[in-house]
């Protein structure tokens, strides 16, 4: 069953296009993931989605309902977690939660018994009683998705769920993540800028300026990119790069003066290059793909190199104020 | 059905309201003080020079009412200040995504604002007979529907200045650059019925100076003679309570609008 289906979606904002055309569709219980550097159109897409947004173009279905004619049905049908904190922070854990199953119309009874249901599910239910403000940045992090849930959605949205945590808490946070798809079934779509935590994602959309360049399971993108990967460092790298396209036709990428080539078996590829290569190596390493390599073969660029624009400093900075 | 899911939604909105209010004690303490320091700082400062008037009211005693409604105006705009830090901390964000009416946010807003500056008010008027005022049982409701009335029309101005505002910043200084004007040019401090005509236009657009006009008759029918009340008052109650009315009616309608379109 498809929770969310979008045809040819397009965003244009003042004549810039910062969704191109995408068409993908969700099903039920898996955790969909949209992976892209800063600016690439995920948050838009996330915000069309969620009807605070109207696309300039396309038909986007979540749940079966019409973003444009059956906006509180949609709203009814998903759960949000913001890439900024939106908690009120001077409530209870408890108030936020019984502030939301109000506006979701949710009966009393059901709120009872599911407040208690979702609040152990990510471990709070001890600390229901303390104002948000004292909760770290990974418990209120828990807090909204306890909070995206008390409505029973059909779907889950995380906007860069662990934007501003800390390596330790955005683990533990997906550990919730993956409880919540195992034991509730629920499904989940998730942008994300970090590669090791798009490997979570059952299937993955790359999006690039708005369009979307890849489009697999993390596995299947991986396949694509040829193998293996063998880098290669040198003191001549042009040289080196020439080598390797005349002597095997291969087309090595340039990175920082490091070569980068991908090949179908490295390890049998590897002795066979140090016979017959003329052009000094210093050092050598072989490695599977990851989805690094993904974005760098379907771009032509790292992701990394776009990561810390002044936006995403600024948004860490804010983030470190408000705690 | 539909009208359940608004009221419930606006229900759930002026409880929050009501719930940050209870819980910031600071917040309650400064708002009683305030008001309190203006009373007794220019209460005494100015009765033995300005206030030699005949009219058989102490000087405290004509600026009470209007202290109660500069009380009122405070909180007023400060409850829907909220609306600004909502948007900024995000949680306004989630208010929006939710399946309800921007009508019940603008009412649930607006009547949480109302409830605590209504309250407020209620509490200093329990303060009366320490100034020797002596109030009648009949006229608490006069009272409390005055309170509320001009708490409603403050309350829905704040909200039309809020969502036109874009960040906590502009407006503080907005609120500033409204409330001190407002304030002194509502009647609170001397009668308007003698000044120059700029001013007198100025307090007939202030909804502050109708509350103030009509908060002072009634609170002070017993304490003086009705000759001396209409030397201070500009209307008659009935008119105060209707400008008061259309001003809401109007400003919450624009202010319905402008967070519509502005959200």
């Amino acid at each position: 069953m498809e929770v969310i289906k979008v045809k040819n979606l397009v965003k244009k904002y003042n004549g810039l296009t910062a969704v191109d055309h995408i068409s993908f569709s969700v099903e039920k219980g898996e955790i969909f993931g949209f992976l892209g550097p800063n600016g690439a159109g995920k948050t838009t897409t996330i915000n069309i989605l969620s009807t605070l947004l109207a696309p300039t173009e396309g038909e986007v279905y979540v749940n079966g309902f019409n973003i444009l004619t059956q906006k509180d049905r949609v709203r009814k049908s998903i759960g949000l977690v913001f890439q900024d904190p939106s908690l009120d922070d001077r409530l209870t854990a408890e108030e936020n939660l019984y502030f939301h199953a109000k506006l979701y119309h949710v009966p009393h009874d059901d709120y009872q018994k599911r407040k208690e249901e979702v609040l152990r599910l990510v471990e709070l239910w001890e600390r229901r009683k303390d104002i948000v403000k004292t909760f770290s940045g990974g418990m209120k992090r828990r807090l909204e998705i306890a909070r995206g849930l008390i409505h029973h959605p059909a779907v889950l949205f995380l906007d860069e769920p662990t934007l501003g945590l800390d390596p330790q808490t955005r683990s533990h946070l997906w550990e919730y993540i993956l409880k919540l798809k195992a034991e509730k079934q629920m499904t989940i779509f998730m942008t994300t800028h970090y590669m090791n935590e798009a490997e979570y994602c059952d299937r993955l959309i790359i999006i690039d300026y708005g369009k979307i360049v890849g489009f697999d399971t993390p596995a299947n993108l991986k396949k694509a990119v040829g193998g293996d990967i063998i880098i290669l460092e040198s003191p001549q790298p042009q040289q080196l790069k020439q080598e390797l396209a005349q002597k095997y036709a291969l087309e090595a990428k340039e990175e920082n003066g490091t070569i980068i080539v991908e090949i179908g078996n490295g390890k049998t590829f590897l002795p066979r290059l140090f016979e017959e290569l003329q052009t000094r190596v210093t050092s050598v390493s072989l490695r599977e793909p990851t989805l690094d390599d993904v974005f760098l073969h379907l771009t032509g660029r790292k992701i990394r190199d776009e990561e810390a624009t002044p936006l995403d400093w600024m948004r860490q900075h804010h983030f470190r104020r408000r705690r | 059905m539909e009208f359940r899911k608004t009221l419930e939604a606006a229900g759930a909105i002026w409880q929050r309201e009501f719930i940050r209010y209870w819980r910031d004690k600071t917040r309650i303490i400064s708002t009683i003080v305030q008001p309190l320091m203006f009373l007794i700082i220019f209460g005494t400062g100015l009765k033995s020079t300005l206030a030699r008037g005949n009219f058989g009211l102490d000087f405290v005693q004509f600026m009470f009412p209007g202290i109660i409604a500069m009380s009122i105006m405070s909180v007023s705009f400060f409850s829907t200040i909220s609306t600004v830090w909502d948007r900024e901390f995000g949680f306004l964000k989630e208010i929006l995504v939710a399946p309800i009416s921007r009508v019940s946010i603008t009412v649930g807003k607006i009547l949480g604002a109302v409830t605590i500056a209504s309250i407020q008010g209620f509490l200093l008027l329990l303060l009366a007979p320490i100034l020797k005022i002596r109030l009648h049982p009949l006229s608490f409701p006069y009272l409390i529907s005055f309170m509320i009335l001009v708490a409603f029309s403050l309350a829905s101005l704040g909200l039309l200045i809020a969502s036109l505002m874009k960040t906590t910043e502009s407006f503080g200084l907005m609120m500033q650059l409204l409330i001190f004007p407002m304030f002194f040019i509502s009647g609170a401090f001397f009668p308007l019925t003698n000044v120059p005509w700029w001013m007198k236009w100025l307090a007939a657009i202030n909804p502050l100076s109708y509350g103030v006009d009509a908060l002072r008759q009634i609170l002070l029918q017993r304490q003086a003679t009705g000759k001396a009340l209409s030397l201070v008052s500009l209307h008659p109650v009935a008119i105060n309570a209707l400008f008061l009315l259309v001003f809401s009616v109007i400003i919450v309608m624009l202010a319905a609008l402008a967070f519509n379109k502005k959200n």
